[in-house]
């Protein structure tokens, strides 16, 4: 299965490549070059965040979590999952690593889901840095409040659905 | 691209998680034993060695993606009597396009200045945040495994439409005064 995904992740990469390279050779080397320095650029973030979260999910207590976050911690546990998320601070490194931990040790599929919505809509410091100062406020304000429901919606639907 | 910002491949945030891995590290060596802490170190090498040509793919896909998007088009795409259409339309292309934050806020500010309504605005932001596929690649991906994003992307497909639909009744009813519906 994750052969595949990656088979297919390369196939579209070589199309949309030729692509490029049909319009302008030159644009299409910027393009590869810029997207290698990426590459590079995320390498040490990426290694201490999947090293990193091995050591912090052998330390972190599993009973208390199981308990917290755990799959028969309901709306309480739904609720602090989407806290914990908004108020993580960081890149995706953080919040991926912290997820992939507390779900390592004992949370619930839908706890760990609300905690991955809620991280990637209300990031505290992306919205401060990244969206306040190019954004109309107002946009900004009526973006987070349409939000709020989104992270128990999804974890709602995993439920329902009792996947994955 | 000139929205691109260089960014340092070390900055704070890295080197808090870089400290708190560390101090994780330390102390599951001096409570558990070399040989646990070897057993890890292992394992997540071996996990990260795995996650390599996904990330590269990811990047690369990124800045073709960013090359070939036609970026003035959008802004006709998403305008103001849009309707239902253009909530669905910021959608797609909210999860299309790649970037980081630094690309796609001043993207989502000029579709508004482009006359792009709120609703459209917050759908953009919201789909490209839950279903940019550049992060569920490169960040996700490897972290969760295929089985547990798949799930995550398809219980996150309507919610920036719900979101997007609301967002535009509230600056209709709320905001109405402001002539920017």
């Amino acid at each position: 299965m994750s052969l595949l995904v990656d088979l297919a992740l390369w196939a579209i990469v070589v199309v949309l490549g030729l692509i490029a390279a049909s319009r302008s050779q030159s644009l299409c080397i910027d393009a590869i070059r810029g997207g290698v320095r990426d590459f590079l650029q995320l390498l040490p973030r990426i290694a201490i965040g999947v090293i990193g979260s091995g050591y912090l999910a052998a330390l972190l207590p599993q009973a208390l979590i199981a308990s917290w976050l755990g799959p028969n911690s309901g709306a309480v546990g739904l609720s602090l999952a989407s806290l914990a998320g908004a108020l993580t601070p960081g890149g995706p490194v953080v919040g991926f690593a912290l997820a992939t931990t507390a779900l390592k040790s004992g949370a619930g599929a839908p706890q760990v889901i609300a905690y991955t919505i809620a991280w990637a809509l209300f990031a505290l410091q992306r919205v401060i840095i990244f969206e306040v100062p190019v954004m109309p406020p107002r946009v900004v304000w009526l973006r987070v409040l349409v939000s709020l429901p989104l992270p128990f919606l999804g974890a709602w639907m995993a439920m329902v659905v009792g996947k994955p | 691209m000139s929205l691109r910002r260089t960014r340092s491949p070390f900055d704070w945030s890295a080197a808090v998680i870089a400290a708190l891995a560390i101090s994780a590290g330390v102390v599951v060596y001096l409570r558990d034993g070399q040989e646990r802490f070897l057993a890890i170190l292992l394992e997540d090498v071996g996990l990260f060695g795995t996650m390599l040509p996904r990330i590269l793919a990811g990047c690369l896909m990124g800045a073709f993606v960013t090359l070939l998007l036609p970026r003035e088009a959008v802004a006709r795409w998403v305008g103001a009597d849009s309707g239902i259409t253009g909530i669905l339309i910021a959608t797609v292309v909210g999860a299309i396009l790649p970037g980081g934050p630094f690309t796609i806020y001043p993207v989502a500010g000029a579709l508004l200045i482009a006359g792009a309504d709120a609703g459209a605005a917050c759908a953009f932001v919201i789909s490209w945040t839950l279903l940019g596929y550049a992060r569920a690649i490169v960040w996700e991906l490897p972290f969760f495994g295929v089985d547990f994003v798949t799930w995550r992307i398809l219980f996150s497909l309507p919610l920036p439409i719900l979101a997007g639909l609301a967002a535009r009744i509230i600056s209709k009813f709320v905001m109405k005064g402001e002539g920017a519906a």
